[in-house]
C-alpha cells in the first residue's frame, strides 16, 4: 500500500452499515433548500455498488408515484447522514440494472436469509419481514 | 509567510469532499519538509532568495560539491536544492519549511516535468487533422506538404513537423489550495499538475489572482 492510499483510507467514514447490492435501505442524505438545510429520506433497492476506497457511489432505486426513480450517492461524502438497511435481498447479480425493465412481481427481490458476517449493524438488525418496498405498480 | 514556495513529491491524484458534498478532484502533493540552505541577498548576489533542500538522501548519493555546500549550511544531505523569493529576515539557514507555509483557498502555481511521449507524429505533437482512416485514403497521419519547390527550395523555419513530446518544464498556474495538513506536509491541490507520480514539483505562491 502506498502513501496515497493511506491517505485515502483516512478520508472513508468509520462508520458504514455492511450491505450489498439487492438490500433495501433507507438513505437520509442532507440538501440544501435555499439557505435551510434538511435532511431527505430516500428508501429503495440497492441496484449497484461502484469504486473502491472512499470513491464508492451506491446506486438506489424505488418507484415513486408508479415512476422509477434512482439516486446515486456517495457514501463517504459528509452529506450522507445515515444509512440503514430496511431487508436483505437475495440476489444474484452485482448490478441489479435489470430492474430498469421489470415491473410489479418481476422487479421483486427475494429476502435473503439473514448472515452473521452481516452483524455489523449490531444486534437490533433482525430478519424481520418487512413489507416490500418495490411494490406492483401500475403504469 | 517566510518563503513563497516549496519542492515537493506528487504523490498521485484523489478525490475529497468539500463541505456540501460536492466532490473536488485534488493532487495530493507531499510538500515538504524543505530546509533552507543559503540566503542569497543583494549585496552579494545582486538579488534576494532562499535556496531550499528537499528529500533526505544518504551521503554517498551527493557529489562531493552538494555535499560541501550542504555541509557549509549544516544541513543534512538532500537530492534537491531550488531557489525562492522570501522574506531574508523571517528565515534562518537550517530552518525547516512545510506545507503549512501556504493556506487553504490560496492560489498556487506548480512547477514540474510532464510525461515524455516519446517521438510524437504531427497529429499527437501539433493537433493536425490527419486524413481519412478509410474508403481508400492512403493519407492517414503524415504531415502532407511541407512547402513550396524550386523556390525557397528549403523547408521555412518553425516549420511544424515529427518531433519528441513531453518530459519538458511545465508549470500550471492558478491552482487552488483545498486542504493544508501541517503536521503531514500534505497538499491537497484541486485538479492536475505535471508529471508522474513521485516527480518533483516547484509550488510557488500564484501570480494570478
Amino acid at each position: 500500500m502506498n502513501r496515497l492510499d493511506r491517505i485515502e483510507m483516512g478520508l472513508k467514514k468509520a462508520q458504514i452499515p455492511a450491505f450489498k447490492v439487492g438490500d433495501t435501505v433507507r438513505v437520509s442524505a442532507k440538501v440544501m433548500e435555499g439557505e435551510k438545510e434538511r435532511i431527505q429520506v430516500f428508501e429503495g433497492v440497492v441496484i449497484a455498488r461502484k469504486g473502491g476506497s472512499h470513491r464508492e457511489m451506491v446506486t438506489v432505486r424505488k418507484i415513486s408515484f408508479g415512476v422509477g426513480v434512482e439516486k446515486v450517492f456517495p457514501l463517504h461524502a459528509p452529506t450522507m447522514e445515515k444509512i440503514e438497511v430496511v431487508r436483505e435481498g437475495r440476489v444474484r447479480r452485482a448490478k441489479l440494472y435489470y430492474l430498469r425493465t421489470k415491473q410489479g412481481k418481476d422487479a421483486k427481490i427475494a429476502e435473503r436469509e439473514y448472515t452473521v458476517e452481516l452483524s455489523e449493524k449490531g444486534p437490533a438488525a433482525e430478519p424481520e419481514p418487512e413489507p416490500e418496498t418495490v411494490k406492483a405498480e401500475k403504469s | 509567510m517566510m518563503v513563497q514556495g516549496l519542492i515537493g513529491q506528487k504523490l498521485g491524484m484523489s478525490q475529497i469532499y468539500s463541505e456540501n458534498g460536492k466532490i473536488v478532484p485534488v493532487t495530493v502533493i507531499a510538500a515538504g519538509p524543505c530546509r533552507v540552505v543559503l540566503k542569497k541577498t543583494k549585496e552579494r548576489d545582486g538579488y534576494e532568495a532562499v535556496q531550499l533542500s528537499f528529500l533526505e538522501v544518504p551521503e554517498k548519493k551527493l557529489s562531493k560539491a552538494e555535499r560541501g555546500h550542504l555541509k557549509k549550511a549544516n544541513v543534512p544531505f538532500a537530492k534537491h536544492l531550488r531557489e525562492f523569493k522570501g522574506d531574508l529576515k523571517a528565515v534562518e539557514v537550517g530552518a525547516v519549511i512545510g506545507a503549512d507555509q501556504f493556506q487553504k483557498g490560496e492560489l498556487v502555481d506548480v512547477t514540474g516535468t510532464s510525461k515524455g511521449k516519446g517521438f510524437a507524429g504531427v497529429v499527437k505533437l501539433h493537433h493536425f487533422a490527419g486524413g481519412p482512416e478509410t474508403h481508400g485514403s492512403m493519407f492517414h497521419r503524415q504531415p502532407g506538404s511541407i512547402g513550396s519547390s524550386s523556390w525557397p527550395s528549403r523547408v521555412r523555419k518553425n516549420k511544424r513537423l515529427p518531433a519528441h513530446m513531453g518530459a519538458e518544464q511545465v508549470t500550471v498556474l492558478g491552482l487552488e489550495v483545498v486542504e493544508v495538513r501541517k503536521d503531514e506536509n500534505l497538499l491537497f491541490i484541486r485538479g492536475a499538475v505535471p508529471g508522474f507520480k513521485g516527480s518533483i514539483l516547484f509550488i510557488k505562491r500564484s501570480t494570478r489572482k
